[in-house]
């Protein structure tokens, strides 16, 4: 028999099993949907949270205060030891190291803002003006001017903090009084959403020696600093440790992680995550494959006669084993078909429910879901076809 | 053309054996019209499946044309029954999902011819066997006489030498069943070897060799 000839055959025969092709064929297709789907729903989130941290800069190196201790407890509270500072000096320091682009120091905190009777609480950033590329933060209008040395009292607000604060609207060159300081308003945020759990249009930021002095600490919360390209990001932070270690008496009080490391981590971490999810819905493939077998075994004993026919006609062993290995085929193909329908009209579900979440199923799970329905088929065929392949030709025959 | 020498058939039932056939000698040649009878148990239809390759002997040699075919591996006695042998049964046996011009086409498929080389000789086979009007029917439209039909077009299209009719007209009435025949006869008188097992004494009588079976022993071979 010919290749064409036993797919014609085998699909005029799933055809006419009507209810038990749509049957099967559902089984399939939910298996393979599932896959896509909860594939895209990983990798969206994978997606996510990596452009979170995109959104933060590109090849920024960030510099904490105080060390992360991987063993051994507190040993600074065991000899009485507090971190050191971490100064605006330390950050002026990195300024003349190789392949430093640009780097921003950064206070944050909270304060009371008020103009005229109008009064709110605030998350304060205190920088200086380098922080804006850093962070790809946009200025809609304005500008920001603050550098290392003594700045004037400017300030930037987010787009609703200045729509509240200025109902009018007019809220460039106003003064906004912040505890017992008065600033004038430089600039406004363009308006960028939610990144890393800071809402820039809702935050204001003023010069950091005034932020210093106004949240009444000498110590940085961060210093954030940009490499001029990717392949220099370790040897930066490498020197940045080694500089700071030295400006801190050769004590290594700072922790510097480079944004690329933490990207990584999560990476790995949701790729993980959507391989264990998808894994789990691969299962509910294996579980139609089950299904297929039993449906495959019970039209074997349903068409016994029909066996005993082909081999009466001359159909060899190999003739019937491939016939019903490629019925399995052809229910396997319209399964994952329908399937792969199925999980991207999921994905899209599930991409309008959350729009900020890109649940788009990547390439490999809708591949991995056609191979994995198809594998399954041809597993799932094989006990029946051989059975069918066996059966005795007199017996099968003399059936009624 | 058929030789059999010593053909032994036993069956296994648990403990108890069942010798269906014993030691059956019989030369059958090319052309022959030839009926089996004998009552229910009698071993005829065990002797048909052996002669079709359906059926394995126990012991003994089966000679098909000149060749020891029960010394052939299973797929090469496929094809023997493909090419050589064609079967009627009394159920008949149509494929219930196919017309009947698909149903005839199918040891065509098997054999691996072409498209249109399947066309022309399942149009020839209709035509032979008065069924062309018939030809897109499933089996369910058709009479018991119609199916009988398309089963014996079936099981001639590859011009076998060798035709095995179990019981053919069993679940005819006696007008169709009188058709079937004269088609059997038909195609003897073209020259295939026609072997009919058969209940029906006046079935049995027509054929211009008889044998008779009792026990799996043929205990008369007429000519």
């Amino acid at each position: 028999m010919k290749l064409p000839d036993a797919l014609t055959l085998s699909f005029r025969t799933v055809v006419s099993y009507r209810l038990r092709a749509l049957l099967i064929l559902l089984a399939m297709a939910l298996g393979v949907a599932a896959v896509v789907a909860l594939t895209a729903l990983g990798d969206g989130a994978r997606r996510f949270v990596v452009n979170q941290f995109a959104s933060l800069g590109t090849n920024l190196i960030i510099v904490l205060p105080g060390r992360a201790e991987t063993s051994g407890g507190f040993p600074g509270a065991l000899v009485g030891e507090t971190p050191r500072d971490l100064t605006i000096e330390d950050a002026d320091s990195l300024s003349t190291l190789r392949g430093v682009k640009r780097y921003a120091p950064l206070n944050v905190g909270t304060s009371e803002i008020s103009v005229g009777g109008r009064l709110r609480e605030v998350t304060l950033l205190g920088s200086t003006a380098d922080l804006i590329p850093i962070r790809h933060m946009n200025l809609s209008q304005g500008r920001f001017t603050a550098g290392n040395g003594p700045n004037q009292a400017e300030i930037i607000l987010g787009t609703a903090l200045a729509r509240e604060l200025f109902p009018a609207g007019n809220a460039m060159g106003q003064r906004v009084r912040l505890g017992d300081r008065r600033f004038r308003v430089a600039g406004i945020f363009a308006s960028q959403g939610e990144s890393m759990g800071f809402n820039t249009d809702e935050i204001a930021m003023i010069p950091i020696d005034h932020a210093q002095s106004l949240l009444n600490t000498r110590s940085l919360f961060r210093i954030l600093v940009e490499a001029q390209s990717r392949s220099l990001i370790e040897p930066v932070k490498e020197s940045i440790r080694r500089t700071l270690t030295l400006r801190h008496e050769g004590e290594e009080d700072v922790t510097v992680i480079t944004q690329d490391a933490v990207l990584v981590t999560f990476d790995r971490i949701f790729l993980a995550l959507t391989f264990a999810v998808s894994g789990i819905a691969a299962i509910s493939l294996a579980v139609a494959g089950i299904l297929v077998m039993n449906v495959m075994l019970v039209a074997v004993s349903q068409r016994t006669a029909e066996i005993g026919l082909l081999k009466a006609l001359g159909a060899t062993k190999q003739d019937i084993k491939r016939l019903f290995l490629m019925e399995t085929l052809w229910l396997a193909l319209a399964g994952a078909a329908v399937g792969i329908a199925l999980g991207y009209a999921g994905s899209l579900g599930l991409r309008l429910a959350y729009p900020q979440l890109p649940a788009y199923p990547p390439a490999w799970a809708s591949l991995a879901a056609i191979a994995t329905a198809f594998v399954t088929g041809i597993v799932a065929s094989l006990l029946p076809a051989s059975r069918a392949a066996r059966l005795n030709p007199v017996l099968a025959l003399s059936r009624r | 053309m058929i030789t059999l020498t010593g053909i032994s058939r036993i069956f296994t039932m648990g403990e108890q054996e069942v010798r269906a056939l014993k030691h059956i000698d019989l030369n059958i040649d090319a052309g022959e019209y030839l009926s089996v009878m004998g009552p229910s148990g009698s071993g005829k239809s065990t002797l048909l499946n052996i002669v079709g390759l359906l059926d394995q002997p126990t012991d003994g040699t089966y000679r098909l044309e000149n060749r020891d075919v029960t010394a052939l591996s299973e797929t090469e006695q496929a094809k023997v029954r493909r090419e050589r042998i064609g079967f009627i049964f009394q159920a008949f046996h149509l494929v219930p999902r196919l017309t009947a011009a698909e149903n005839i086409e199918l040891p065509l498929i098997l054999e691996g011819l072409t498209p249109a080389e399947r066309q022309a000789r399942v149009k020839a086979a209709l035509q032979q066997t008065d069924l062309v009007d018939r030809a897109h029917h499933r089996p369910a439209e058709l009479s018991g006489g119609q199916r009988q039909r398309v089963a014996i077009a079936r099981a001639t299209i590859l011009n076998p030498g060798v035709i095995l009719a179990d019981e053919p007209t069993g679940n005819l009435d006696h007008k169709t069943g009188a058709e079937v025949v004269a088609l059997l006869e038909k195609l003897h008188h073209q020259g295939t070897t026609v072997i009919v097992v058969t209940h029906d004494r006046e079935l049995g009588s027509r054929a211009h060799r008889r044998i008779q079976m009792r026990d799996g022993e043929i205990i008369e071979d007429t000519k």
